[in-house]
């Protein structure tokens, strides 16, 4: 199976690869999918609380380059969206932004699921 | 030093050179059918075909008489199963094989069961072996056919093969081994191993694809088959079709040149893939050799890089061919059954790579690799989740992850 550009691009310059404090109240973390899987996501968004907008993302994901690829591009899409903005992105415009065939769109759902996960976390410290 | 590398060759092989140029005159001059017994065209190919099989029974110490020629080893395979269950009903419907075959002998058999045989798959230790006191104790008196592949072609261990024929053999069973990775790689000798039908195909030794055999004993027992394939009774009735007369000239040419240069070539390979498995190994933590640490073929290695899924480790190796047991490299998204066998787990069967080495791989394509495995591996863990937790001491075990993907 041939890559597309954007996935082969995605793969070999990852856009916001790191890690942030865990334990910062203004840091989201979103961990989903599970090793025996072959997919691990982990999402990390940090949140300005005045105006809920997300100001950085950083992402680490153990799974295929079309896994690597989509959660490289949701850190981009979040960055500078509100969290109610970043909840409406949907898998469908990962597949299509990556040109994703029908065997990889589990990852573009994990991608998904990775926002909404880092979101319930950061507001699940606000509660 | 030619980019891409190919450094998959238990998936095939290139023809070697001297096997094309054997090949080539009959594509064109000597083109004949070598079933056309009344002039010189069929007489010329049926040489040719008669060369071939001397040189592949050579090979394994048969007689040529016990060639059978087929399309491959699949079908070889097909037949030696279906064959031996149909020919050997009336004794029993009973049949013995190992879950870590390959899919031509694993799915003949879900076949044969449909067709209500009983089949027992055993199971395979660590190293991909079988128990051999199980295998004794699953022969019953209604069992015709012991089938277990010699050298496996994930993770190339070799089986016991000598010994599985003798205890089948004490029972007046019939063993069939799928040899397509052994033969041309390791010395293989029918007689010694005392086995009945043998499966090889040309294209795993540097021939052409669309050729194998099938070899069937003739004599102590002589073992008879029902065809599979309904025509004008070509290969003493086993297996009707015009012959690959080109192919099967250079399937010949290819054992010939693997019998004469086999000690060199597996010393050679066997101190490049070592070569290769150390330097993983002492640049790398956390790598781990799947199959048995001696009992395999020379040319194999396969290995789990902990934290690091195979197919983004692929897309890292952009300029060489290797493949991997990871899910996301097979149409089901289920990891290699070979690997989940051996009790891998699901986990590091993701993150296995096979590497086949072969003929035409150098020294300077072996230090090529190595460097550009190592340099991805930790650029992937750099980006991996697992490695990070691992890294906090974090057991991974222990981790409820949320979701299945």
């Amino acid at each position: 199976m041939a890559y597309t550009d954007k996935v082969v691009d995605h793969y070999k310059n990852p856009r916001n690869v790191g890690s942030m404090d865990k334990s910062d109240p203004t840091v989201g973390t979103g961990i989903v999918g599970a090793p025996e899987c072959g997919d691990v996501m982990k999402l990390q968004i940090r949140i300005n609380d005045q105006s809920g907008v997300i100001e950085d993302a950083k992402f680490k994901t153990f799974g295929c380059g079309s896994a690597i690829a989509s959660s490289s591009l949701v850190t981009e899409w979040v960055k500078g969206k509100t969290v109610d903005e970043a909840l409406k992105i949907k898998n469908t415009e990962i597949v299509e932004e990556l040109n994703l065939p029908p065997i990889k769109i589990h990852c573009s759902v994990l991608a998904e699921d990775a926002i909404k996960a880092a979101i319930a976390d950061y507001k699940k410290k606000k509660d | 030093m030619k980019l891409p590398i190919f450094m998959d060759n238990h998936s095939t092989t290139p023809v070697d050179p001297r096997v094309l140029e054997e090949m080539l005159p009959y594509f064109t001059e000597d083109f004949g059918n070598a079933a056309s017994r009344n002039h010189a065209f069929g007489w010329k190919a049926e040489e040719g075909v008669e060369k071939g099989r001397s040189r592949i029974a050579s090979l394994i110490h048969a007689d040529p008489k016990e060639i059978v020629f087929t399309s491959g080893a699949t079908e070889s395979n097909n037949l030696a199963l279906k064959g031996v269950a149909e020919m050997y009903a009336e004794k029993g419907d009973h049949i013995i094989t190992c879950v870590t075959e390959h899919k031509a002998v694993l799915d003949t058999c879900k076949r044969l069961e449909k067709l209500g045989k009983r089949v027992t798959y055993l199971p395979v230790d660590q190293y991909g072996q079988i128990d051999l006191d199980e295998l004794r104790k699953s022969i019953t008196d209604k069992t015709v056919l012991v089938s277990i592949m010699y050298a496996n072609n994930e993770v190339g261990t070799l089986q016991k093969i000598k010994e599985i024929a003798k205890i089948a053999k004490e029972k007046g069973v019939l063993v069939h081994t799928d040899a397509v990775q052994a033969v041309g790689k390791i010395p293989v000798d029918v007689n010694d191993l005392n086995v009945d039908l043998m499966s090889l195909t040309a294209h795993k030794l540097y021939g052409p694809k669309g050729v194998g055999a099938l070899y069937v004993r003739k004599k102590g027992p002589r073992v008879r088959l029902v065809a599979q394939m309904d025509g004008g009774g070509h290969e003493r009735g086993m297996r009707s079709g015009t012959l690959n007369v080109p192919g099967i000239v250079g399937f010949g040419k290819a054992c010939e040149i693997a019998g004469e240069i086999m000690p060199e070539e597996m010393s050679r390979l066997t101190g490049l893939r070592d070569q290769l498995r150390h330097a993983i190994e002492s640049n790398l933590e956390e790598v781990f050799l799947n199959g048995h640490p001696t009992e395999r073929l020379p040319n194999n290695l396969n290995i789990s890089f902990a934290y690091v899924e195979g197919e983004s480790l692929l897309m890292g190796l952009d300029d060489i061919a290797v493949s991997s047991g990871s899910a996301c490299t097979s149409a089901t998204l289920e990891p290699s059954y070979v690997l989940k066998a051996l009790g891998v787990g699901e986990d590091l069967a993701h993150t296995s790579i096979r590497f086949g080495l072969g003929r035409f791989n150098t020294k300077e394509e072996v230090d090529y690799v190595i460097q550009k495995v190592i340099n991805n591996v930790n650029r992937l863990r750099e980006m991996s989740p697992l490695y990070e937790m691992a890294k906090e001491g974090i057991d991974l075990k222990s981790v409820s992850w949320g979701r299945e993907s």
